[in-house]
């Protein structure tokens, strides 16, 4: 056979035949479009919340002081439980698997923040050099703060770039003099924070100044650590060591929920990945049951469509086509048909994602919707395979026709 | 018995049955037939008699049962689809009652079909395919749809497509059944004029005015052969006007499909 001739004779056919094309080309288009749509939502799903968590640390335990609810030892419910300096050391020294540990102090009152007349107000933390590792803080200039800043009670200060952009105006900021709350700070690092504006609106300052300067003794409002790469359960047993240890410090029940409140990254990101999992098994179910309709589709098309061409397959066997001319013909019709309609489906699928990633360019929960190249490509070849499988069936059985019944008139 | 290699076509106790549920429906009952190149045969008979099954073993459309069939010296024994198909190729032109030309083929690429399997260039076969519409003289219509075609027209579209593989029999199964009188006419003529060429030719029909046209008339009647010879002989010389015969044949019968 020369392939060119057999190729023009098939695209001759496709082309005189543009229903039966259009109809077999649609159910393929649209099954892959569907599956690209589907997975490509499902990744988005799964990057939106994973988005979620792309500020802080994912293996951080935070915890923050309550009110006990339930009696102890004699002592009335409803006392306040204030973490002090020491609760943070005990915590260092003692607790076992805490890699970067730091806590954070409040300052009261509105917080000015002033250079050279320009006055505006931030969010100001006090907390301790790990503060870094917890807030996945980016320095971009100069350097964070270190445990000498904190020991020495130093009046240093590392800010935002934001806040950079806000007071000094393209100015160099290291080493000038900011007053925070009419107490000067001198400007040591810049920071950014992928968290986005908001977390790059803050100013970092050593907990133990803050202490000093704004009359905190030694109150610290919330202990925050990372615990590497510990597993959910050592996460949890870290916890509760902690919530043991703070207890007995501060003569609580260690049962009374209400007077610590300790939340387990951890625990809550394994959470996200269980779910993260579950969408993505969703996403193929429905994308295994998509294929499937797109292959019984095609297949009965191709059944129909053969069962249409019983007499010109007759005609051309009494012209002289061999039983597996007739089946090539058919064959190579309908791997063209549905490997063009895939391609286009393909395009079609990956263009709309491209669109639905556009408009929704804003949402928290759905981010660049994408679908692996492999997989869709994958899925096509998949679809076209059985097209061709199920062009193979009724195109053996039309090889098989005997003129004389295919002809037989009317 | 005929010598085997001057005939073009010979049969001896072909036998030809088809089943029907249970039982066999006996179609062709030891058929012995010789025909000679370049012969004019009509083969006619009633609704049922065989002549339709028999064009079809004949034409390797369809197999049998036993007996001998011999075509241009070879014997047609039970064969592959593929050899039968090789055979027809190049050996066999059809011509149908209901034309079959595929519908979204102009009337080009309608005669030029058989030579798309033979791989014959497409440039080459579309040019043969124009000269052989040219000698049915159709050459104007090369470019139209069959559905573009009057009946008679078609025909002849089918008739250059059963030419142009120089095949050495042509089988006609009912040429004019579809057509009014005055074309049947015309297309008698034009398979007259290919006979004179040297073609065998057999006409299957159950017009006599279109037998009358042949050299040779084998009447069939329940499988068997029941007259052979030349169509003075099978309708007696009254039968001759053209005029007569066509009001003879009978309207209802004219438009009932061959068995």
């Amino acid at each position: 056979m020369f392939e060119l001739d057999t190729w023009q004779e098939i695209l001759d056919t496709v082309r005189k035949n543009k229903l039966r094309t259009f109809l077999t080309g649609f159910s393929v288009a649209w099954g892959i479009l569907m599956l690209i749509v589907l997975l490509g939502s499902g990744q988005g799903l799964s990057r939106g919340v994973e988005y979620g968590f792309r500020d802080d640390a994912t293996n951080a335990i935070w915890m923050r002081s309550g009110q006990t609810s339930v009696p102890w030892k004699g002592l009335r419910p409803g006392r306040n439980v204030q973490f002090k300096n020491e609760d943070y050391d005990v915590i260092r020294e003692g607790v076992k698997g805490v890699e970067h540990i730091t806590s954070r102090y409040f300052i009261r009152g509105t917080l000015t923040v002033a250079w050279h007349g320009e006055t505006s107000s931030f969010d100001v933390r006090a907390v301790h050099p790990d503060h870094q590792h917890l807030e996945k803080s980016i320095v971009t200039e100069g350097r964070f703060l270190n445990p000498t800043d904190v020991d020495e009670h130093r009046k240093v200060a590392v800010i935002g770039e934001r806040v950079k952009a806000q007071l000094f105006k393209g100015a160099p900021a290291i080493g000038e003099y900011l007053e925070i709350k009419g107490v000067p700070f001198q400007v040591v690092g810049v920071f950014t924070d992928i968290g986005g504006e908001g977390e790059q609106e803050k100013i970092y300052v050593p907990i133990s100044t803050a202490q000093r300067a704004y009359g905190g003794a030694n109150n610290v409002a919330m202990i925050m650590m990372t615990v590497g790469d510990a597993s959910v359960d050592e996460s949890q047993a870290i916890a509760t060591d902690l919530r043991l240890r703070i207890a007995e410090r501060h003569d609580f029940d260690p049962d009374d929920k209400r007077a610590v409140f300790i939340s387990n990254a951890v625990v809550e990101f394994q959470r996200f990945v269980d779910l993260m999992g579950g969408i993505r098994l969703f996403v193929w179910v429905i994308g295994v049951g998509t294929l499937l309709a797109g292959v019984v589709g095609v297949s009965n098309i191709m059944m129909i469509a053969v069962k249409e061409r019983t007499k010109e397959i007759g005609i051309r066997k009494a012209v002289g086509a061999t039983p597996f001319s007739v089946m090539s013909l058919i064959l190579k019709e309908a791997i063209l048909v549905t490997g063009v309609a895939g391609y286009v489906g393909l395009v079609a699928g990956v263009a709309l994602l491209e669109l639905m990633s556009r408009s929704l360019a804003d949402a928290e929960m759905f981010r660049n919707p994408e679908v692996d190249f492999g997989v869709a490509v994958s899925a096509t070849v998949l679809l076209v395979v059985a097209g061709g499988v199920a062009g193979f069936f009724p195109a053996r059985k039309a090889a098989a026709i005997r003129p004389v019944e295919a002809l037989r008139d009317e | 018995m005929e010598g085997s290699g001057d005939a073009m076509i010979r049969l001896s106790r072909l036998n030809k049955s088809y089943p029907m549920g249970s039982s066999k429906l006996h179609v062709l009952k030891g058929i012995d037939l010789s025909i000679a190149p370049g012969e004019l045969v009509a083969i006619m008979g009633a609704s049922g008699s065989g002549k339709s099954t028999l064009l079809n073993v004949l034409g390797l459309l369809d197999g049998y049962d036993d007996g001998d069939y011999h075509l241009d010296g070879v014997r047609i024994g039970q064969m592959s689809e593929t050899k039968a198909a090789g055979l027809r190729a190049s050996l066999l032109g059809f011509v149908f009652q209901s034309f079959n030309l595929i519908p979204f083929k102009t009337a080009v690429e309608n005669v030029a079909l058989p030579l798309y399997y033979q791989e014959v260039p497409r440039r080459k076969r579309n040019k043969l395919a124009e000269e052989y519409l040219d000698r049915v003289g159709l050459a104007d219509r090369a470019g139209h749809l069959p559905r573009e075609l009057s009946g008679g027209q078609q025909q002849r579209v089918a008739i250059a497509r059963a030419l142009i593989s120089s095949p050495k029999v042509i089988l006609a199964d009912e040429p004019t059944g579809a057509l009014d009188s005055q074309t049947s006419l015309e297309v008698m003529e034009v398979l007259r004029q290919i006979n004179a060429t040297g073609v065998t030719l057999l006409i299957v029909t159950h017009e006599r005015e279109v037998a009358a046209r042949t050299r040779r008339v084998i009447r069939l009647r329940d499988g068997r052969i029941e007259g052979d010879g030349p169509p003075e002989t099978a309708f007696g010389p009254a039968s001759f006007a053209p005029a007569v015969l066509a009001q003879a044949s009978p309207a209802p019968l004219a438009a009932t499909p061959p068995a």
